[in-house]
């Protein structure tokens, strides 16, 4: 029992919180923009070299670079939208699509550029976990876990109580409307790249304190975030929460030994975002809260 | 010697294009036709050479097949195979709007490799498969390249025949009916859902059949081969460049950007070492932005699609129709 706690139960929270701020991200845009936004995990990944840079510069822990990770990639995440995604705001939502399907390449190939190809990591050797009742408790993953608690409250208060974020759920719900009662949709996407853009940072960040970092981390996070932003319903930040933790501990627990061998081949893990996806589009397209269908 | 070197690298150029354009035709048909977005062209190109690396290679121990089938029966069995594939994903996809189905294919594609890098009794696992047979390998040599490059040729003009007259046809018609607008289609009584469906399997086919041509063109294929999304996405630039809905230049597309990207290839391989590897990623990059570009710049691409002129209604009778407004051919 403690294994399943220890081993599976608290990685899957762990993975699931980072799923969860790429998954807000996603949601966001997906309601806003009204496209899938095939960069995002690439976007990640820059935030986490971004955090690497840094940790070489200054020195010190990954944790401390968070803010200036999070700030650059905001920047990276307009500029982006400015060159790539604006000037096509007025075609078909498609073209924004295939051009997110490049940016995230691009991306990449300026990542492999700057930081190399090879796995690097914010810091080498192990750490102990402290042992508190037979729980194993590492203090990377009392950081992830209490790091991306404040980062959902801050959303939270974000989306309720300012102006911006009010201006956001209401583009959300109805671009139109909003428009006609005089919200600024331009200034909205600028809040929403903001929003989205330090918060997959944050997931990269994350990530490479968890594992490791290398120039795929972010494409093979791409699916299980989109598998959570869709279990979640999209344009339901709060849903993202849920589908994130449940896409997380899904994947940890898929390979538990339950009957002495693992349920799933761990090789095949990262089919069941997949699976679980492909089964909610099927059963329930607007996903467990009711977010929309596009 | 210098002469001969050239023209095979001119061959090797032009076989390669050939086998991209037999790609971007079947991704033309998914969402060049119908507006279907696959971003798993790179799975249906794996199954095909998988599949027909597995009918014609001779027997090996430990993994399934070896068959030693002649190539015409692999290259059937590779598109017959990618097509088999792409049936039950289009009947669980194609239901869902563009966003979801591009990251359906996505993940399809994603599900394929881990399949094809693990099953080692049916694949090799990541040794891969060997020995795979290359037609016209007896010939002298520039003949082989030559007999190949023109076997190629003929698959990518059978390939375009047909789809002009697909194109040309009904069906072709109520395909583009259904990516301009689907309720109207359907208004007018036609099966979107069945239309979408057989234009997802023949697109999985063709795509097929050009990983069927990959396997005996290079004899060896494994895992590595199929990087999923740089293979998908340079046969979306070519689509894109070459004029997607435009069979001809989804073909010229795919030759075109094919000679600059081994172009640049050979040019950036005169840098030293420490720079090769680098330039490989500014080459990514570089094809990253010309997509951006010809999407703001030139949405439709070199060719522009050129839809078929309506259909003459049925010849009628002398007077009888033409006060009705029925058109018609004006009597001789």
């Amino acid at each position: 029992m403690l294994d399943l706690i220890n081993f599976y139960l608290i990685p899957g929270l762990v993975v699931g919180a980072i799923y969860t701020l790429g998954a807000i991200g996603i949601s966001l845009i997906f309601s806003i923009l009204r496209v899938a936004h095939l960069a995002h995990g690439d976007l990640m990944a820059i935030g986490a070299y971004f955090a690497l840079s840094w940790v070489h510069l200054l020195g010190g822990p990954a944790y401390l670079a968070l803010p200036a990770a999070m700030a650059l990639t905001a920047l990276v995440a307009i500029g982006v939208d400015r060159t790539c995604y604006r000037p096509l705001r007025r075609r078909r939502t498609v073209m924004v699509i295939i051009a997110s399907f490049g940016v995230a390449l691009m991306l990449r190939a300026a990542l492999m550029l700057i930081w190399g190809p090879d796995t690097q990591v914010y810091q080498s050797g192990i750490q102990r976990p402290m042992v508190v009742a037979g729980l194993r408790l590492q203090e990377k993953h009392l950081f992830i876990l209490g790091a991306a608690i404040v980062l959902v409250v801050l959303l939270h208060l974000f989306l309720t109580r300012t102006i911006t974020g009010k201006a956001m759920r209401a583009v959300s719900d109805d671009p139109d409307l909003a428009r006609v009662c005089g919200v600024r949709t331009e200034r909205v996407i600028l809040a929403m790249w903001i929003t989205a853009g330090s918060l997959c940072a944050a997931a990269g960040v994350f990530l490479g304190v968890d594992t490791q970092l290398s120039p795929l981390m972010g494409f093979n996070m791409l699916l299980p975030m989109f598998a959570a932003a869709i279990l979640g319903g999209i344009g339901k930040p709060y849903g993202a929460i849920v589908g994130g933790m449940v896409i997380g501990l899904a994947e940890e627990l898929s390979t538990y030994p339950l009957f002495g061998e693992p349920l799933i081949e761990p090789t095949y893990k990262s089919a069941i975002a997949f699976t679980i996806m492909v089964l909610m589009l099927l059963w329930r397209p607007t996903g467990l809260f009711r977010g929309k269908v596009l | 010697m210098e002469a001969t070197g050239l023209l095979l690298y001119g061959v090797a150029v032009l076989t390669m294009g050939g086998i991209y354009a037999i790609l971007a035709l079947g991704l033309n048909v998914q969402w060049g036709f119908t507006g279907l977005f696959n971003l798993g062209v790179a799975g249906f190109f794996a199954v095909g050479a998988y599949g027909s690396a597995i009918v014609t290679s001779p027997a090996a121990e430990g993994r399934l097949g070896g068959f030693d089938m002649p190539v015409a029966v692999g290259l059937v069995a590779g598109g017959a195979i990618a097509a088999a594939i792409a049936w039950p994903i289009g009947r669980l996809t194609l239901r869902l709007k563009a966003d979801y189905l591009a990251i359906g294919t996505i993940g399809i594609a994603e599900i394929l490799r881990l399949v094809l890098k693990n099953e080692q009794q049916v694949t090799g696992g990541a040794m891969g498969l060997s020995g795979v047979p290359r037609p016209f390998e007896d010939l002298a040599r520039p003949y082989d390249e030559l007999a190949f490059m023109a076997l190629v040729a003929a698959l990518v003009l059978a390939i375009y025949w047909a789809l002009e007259r697909a194109r040309r046809a009904p069906w072709g018609r109520v395909l583009r009916a259904i990516r301009d607008n689907e309720g109207s289609a359907e208004a007018a009584g036609k099966d979107a859902m069945a239309f979408k469906l057989e234009a997802f399997v023949l697109g999985g086919a063709i795509m097929g059949i050009a990983g069927a041509v990959y396997a005996h063109y290079v004899k060896f294929i494994g895992p590595e081969a199929f990087e999923p999304l740089m293979s998908t996405f340079i046969v979306w630039v070519m689509l894109v460049a070459g004029g997607s809905g435009n069979n001809r230049g989804a073909i010229l597309g795919a030759v075109l950007i094919w000679a600059l990207w081994s172009a640049t290839e050979v040019a950036t391989s005169q840098l030293p070492v420490e720079w090769t590897t680098r330039a490989a990623y500014i080459r990514v990059f570089l094809i990253g932005l010309a997509l951006q570009i010809i999407l703001q710049r030139a949405p439709h691409g070199l060719l522009a699609e050129t839809p078929p002129p309506p259909p003459r209604a049925p010849e009628v009778k002398d007077g009888a129709g033409a006060e009705d407004g029925v058109r018609g051919r004006p009597p001789a």
